[in-house]
């Protein structure tokens, strides 16, 4: 049946839990626009021979493949964009820098729009709030104090607190920290947020 | 191959960004099935002769179809028919409506675009039944907290289970604050996800 590729792409991004970014399925993707190619050559050939052999029965088997044609490349705008909505929240989400088994589930144009995301953001941010820029991906959360403890879930090393001292974070050690160097580690879930 | 993208897209931006609501626009498409579709005189890879009756995606039956019917008409399924309308007015609130094709609200305004006559019958229908539900689905799901809603969401279509979400969503966000932990930050989804497939490989 024609666009079952296209539709298979689309299901299996449909399938993917919320947010999970799959491998790029460039396989797919390559056999969707062949797909696209032949029906579109076929097509050329069958109008061509429509116009000049007045074989006006051509018509319906045009509209057809017209249609597929429309069908395949609608799926597989929505494959990508649904792709590049995915990773866009992963920025907000994880932070600018991605673990490497993420990336490579990117394509390498998608690891571009990326990089171009996150500096289009960080050009943004630094436009606002005066001289500094405002980190606008921080207290996602509306925060009650500016200190919050914390416990880390796994060993990370060393880590440097603003006022010179630094901390060593071992699994289940607990700590009191600053909550705005805190954030993206424990979105990244090397620490965890302990409500006293 | 220049693509038609404006129109493409707007297809695909509809109803906001959401790819979730456009999937659903796609997978709804996707329940084509119980389509029957008189063909008049077509010719697809092989002859099919006039009158035959195929049952063909939404994609291509909506793609074929002009008003002059001069490749195919469509037929109604049955479920958007005279009498099944009538269930629904009875008592909109029985039906199964996950079996009755899970994606009965969106094919049936799908269907509107085959210009039959009885086109503002099922608009309606299709508007009545769901006036008749939605009550339940909002208080059902403003009120089960932390339970297992398989029974309730059982009989509801896709749309109506994206509303019970909703619903859940809101309830769920609004206990979170009340317990004070609407401040508490929490991992991304990524990383949950990620954990409960023991994913260990994660270097900043």
């Amino acid at each position: 049946m024609l666009c079952e590729k296209a539709m298979e792409l689309v299901r299996e991004l449909h399938r993917a839990a919320e947010g999970r970014l799959p491998a790029f399925n460039e396989d797919g993707l390559r056999q969707v626009l062949e797909e696209m190619k032949a029906l579109y050559e076929q097509n050329q050939s069958d109008v061509n021979e429509a116009k000049s052999g007045g074989r006006s029965d051509l018509i319906p088997t045009i509209r057809f493949r017209h249609c597929s044609l429309l069908r395949n490349q609608r799926c597989a705008l929505a494959y990508l964009y649904d792709r590049l909505l995915r990773i866009r929240a992963l920025r907000w989400e994880y932070g600018s820098v991605l673990p490497s088994a993420l990336r490579f589930h990117m394509s390498a144009e998608e690891m571009e729009w990326f990089n171009h995301y996150k500096k289009s953001l960080a050009t943004y941010m630094r436009s606002l709030g005066g001289e500094e820029g405002l980190d606008i991906t921080q207290d996602m959360k509306p925060p009650k104090s500016l200190y919050i403890e914390v416990r880390c879930l796994q060993d990370y090393g060393e880590f440097d607190v603003d006022d010179g001292t630094s901390v060593l974070l071992k699994k289940n050690s607990q700590h009191f920290l600053p909550r705005w160097k805190c954030e993206q580690l424990i979105r990244q879930g090397v620490l965890e947020h302990v409500l006293s | 191959m220049t693509m038609n993208c404006v129109a493409c897209w707007q297809g695909i931006c509809r109803e906001g960004s959401s790819f979730g609501i456009c999937l659903m626009v796609f997978s709804r498409l996707d329940r084509i099935l119980r389509r029957k579709i008189v063909a008049v005189q077509c010719r697809f890879n092989h002859i099919i002769s006039r009158g035959s009756k195929l049952e063909l995606p939404l994609w291509l039956a909506k793609g074929l179809f002009d008003n002059k019917r001069r490749i195919l008409s469509v037929e109604l399924p049955k479920i958007y028919q005279e009498g099944w309308r009538t269930v629904f007015s009875a008592d909109a609130n029985v039906v199964d409506l996950h079996k009755m094709g899970p994606h009965f609200y969106g094919f049936g305004s799908q269907l509107l675009h085959f210009d039959s006559p009885e086109n503002a019958d099922i608009s309606q229908s299709l508007l009545q039944t769901f006036i008749g539900r939605f009550r339940r689905i909002m208080d059902s799901s403003q009120n089960a907290y932390n339970e297992d809603t398989s029974a309730l969401v059982a009989r509801l279509d896709e749309m109506e289970r994206g509303l019970f979400q909703t619903g859940q969503k809101g309830l769920n966000d609004f206990q979170c604050w009340e317990k004070g932990q609407a401040s508490q930050i929490t991992a991304s989804n990524l990383v949950q996800n990620y954990k409960k497939r023991k994913f260990t490989d994660m270097e900043d």
